[in-house]
């Protein structure tokens, strides 16, 4: 384009703006496009096209004489024979975690000859699904044919969580203006948003309850759970207030230990080791005000509720299908607002849903049962993971839902940040 | 936060006028210059006209309460003298929304739509951070 026609072009253009409305005619087209876009992105589905083929955990403990890169090590080596893998097998890497070791680490220590794709997904509690989602993106378009997904912390030799986030830049905000304030932990910071719904909705302290009473039933039946004691409402009421809502038995635990996925196509998956667990619907979610809840125009919606819908309509099932649901829990009102925000009661109702005994065992929707991030340990949700993916090859032990053919795996962080997998068997 | 020193806030270009603002006892935020839209916490661009154009106002301090939280673990072991406090968010008459101390006096009111008013006391530190206070 000449000088000249630019110059023509921009006068013309400056005439129409103050002939007419442009700006909010441009605002009304650019909302049409993102809809447009939205809808065109649903329809590129990656239904079925993945599976789970490995899964390796580290016993999870306190505190562990090992490092977190050994541990990744550890569940990496267990989780790729469970695939019946050789390591050099491996082509594609996402560690979870942004500050641990990198996929270059894994190269060196597996003598990897070909790593064609390796990539970092930082959502906290969701980082883990998240990867499965991009490894399957990965592998569906030929880039590489089995992705490994390592996570390994120790966080009992080095700083506790409310140290931790402020080191990572997702947090920059909340480091800046609420931290000196003593808004420290995530404790701290999420407890506003279930004060929000308990005085909006009437949701109670013993309908938290109901949530650690039955996912501490169900790490009872886990000999790798670090809770041994059963626990009761009266016991999780009396339990000494933290960050109010929040007592100390609505908060997870903080743990050292390792847990590992191998993610490949569904067409390899029928000829490997395993039992076959298809990922049938995964997605991503990120809430408004991604980086500070206190802006966050509604505070009681998760990232969660932009994903689920997407989710469940890629998968092809109802949330009736789903016979076993493991729900990242690093505080009981969490999954009570997911429970939500994944539509399996409406906004606001979440407290009356689960207060029946619905997630314990036999109930209608069993939840955690491994005993999740408040009474098996805090593996960041990837124990969640290879949990759901357990129950579905039915080698669930002790904590196996019979006949468990569809199940649900969520994923929460950094402030609000969702994802979620539907997965099935066969 | 190694030490028993509570955590300074570290101000960056962009949030240099509203530490200064707050030495001064207001509440400063930032308005687009090409739409108007008022925000917080500061940041570089308008998320609505994507202009990074920025005008600072002094906001009224005027609010309500729109949720919170009682501390009553001490995360850090600077704030063990504080325990227990309350952390109000607040929704601003000019929009966005503020994150402060409630002070010991209102307590007892405490509801969401509670009207309060802003102040910015020193804390130890010497570092002015706001506070609130009941006006009803």
């Amino acid at each position: 384009m000449s000088p000249l026609t630019a110059k023509a072009l921009a006068g013309l253009r400056q005439l129409l703006t103050s002939i007419f409305p442009f700006r909010r005619l441009c605002k009304r087209r650019v909302a049409l496009r993102v809809a447009r876009t939205t809808k065109k992105a649903a329809k590129m589905s990656l239904k079925g096209n993945g599976a789970i083929t490995g899964i390796g955990e580290t016993a999870y403990r306190r505190a562990s004489p090992y490092t977190a890169f050994e541990m990744q090590i550890e569940a990496s080596l267990a989780a790729i024979r469970d695939a019946g893998l050789d390591p050099k097998e491996i082509d594609g890497i996402i560690p979870i975690g942004i500050t641990g070791a990198p996929a270059e680490a894994f190269v060196m220590n597996f003598g990897i000859p070909d790593l064609r794709f390796s990539a970092l997904t930082p959502m906290g509690g969701a980082s883990g699904i998240a990867a499965v989602q991009c490894a399957i993106a990965a592998i569906d378009a030929g880039i590489c044919n089995h992705v490994l997904i390592p996570a390994g912390r120790n966080v009992s030799s080095g700083a506790r969580a409310g140290v931790r986030i402020h080191q990572m830049p997702q947090f920059h905000l909340v480091t800046e203006y609420e931290l000196p304030q003593g808004a420290i932990a995530p404790a701290q910071l999420y407890a506003p948003m279930a004060r929000r719904h308990m005085e909006l909705y009437g949701t109670t302290s013993r309908q938290f309850a109901e949530i650690a009473v039955g996912i501490r039933e169900h790490a009872l039946l886990n000999d790798n759970a670090v809770m041994k004691k059963p626990i009761t409402i009266e016991d999780h009421q009396a339990s000494r207030m933290i960050a109010d809502p929040f007592r100390l038995l609505d908060c997870s635990l903080e743990s050292d230990g390792g847990a590992a996925l191998v993610v490949s196509s569904s067409k390899a998956a029928r000829d490997m080791r395993q039992p076959r667990v298809r990922v049938l619907g995964i997605g991503e979610g990120h809430p408004d005000s991604p980086s500070s809840i206190t802006q966050r125009a509604d505070m009681t919606k998760l990232g969660i509720a932009k994903c689920a819908p997407r989710v469940f309509e890629m998968a092809g099932v109802s949330h009736a299908d789903i016979d076993v649901a493991e729900i990242y829990d690093c505080f009981t009102y969490i999954v009570l607002c997911q429970l939500e925000d994944m539509g399996f009661c409406k906004k606001g109702e979440g407290g009356p849903f689960v207060a029946d005994g619905k997630l314990r065992r036999g109930g209608a929707l069993p939840t955690n049962t491994h005993g999740g991030l408040l009474s098996q340990a805090h593996m960041l949700g990837m124990n969640h993971i290879v949990e759901l993916v357990r129950q579905l090859r039915h080698q669930g032990g002790r904590a196996q839902v019979s006949g468990a053919e569809i199940g649900l795996v969520t994923g929460y962080g950094d402030m609000g940040d969702g994802a979620m997998a539907i997965m099935g068997r066969g | 936060m190694s030490n028993d020193e509570k955590p300074v806030p570290h101000a960056t270009p962009e949030s240099q006028p509203y530490w200064d603002g707050a030495a001064e006892g207001k509440l400063r935020l930032q308005r687009c210059a090409a739409c108007g839209l008022v925000r917080h916490y500061p940041q570089l661009t308008c998320p609505s006209c994507y202009s990074s154009g920025v005008e600072w106002i002094d906001a009224s301090g005027r609010g309500v309460v729109h949720s919170w939280t009682v501390a009553h673990h001490a995360f850090h072991p600077a704030f063990k003298q504080d325990l227990p406090y309350t952390l109000v968010t607040v929704d601003l008459a000019e929009g966005p929304r503020a994150l402060g101390r409630l002070d010991s006096l209102s307590q007892d009111r405490l509801r969401i739509g509670l009207p309060v008013q802003i102040s910015f006391p020193r804390n130890g530190q010497g570092v002015p951070l706001p506070e609130f206070t009941a006006t009803a």
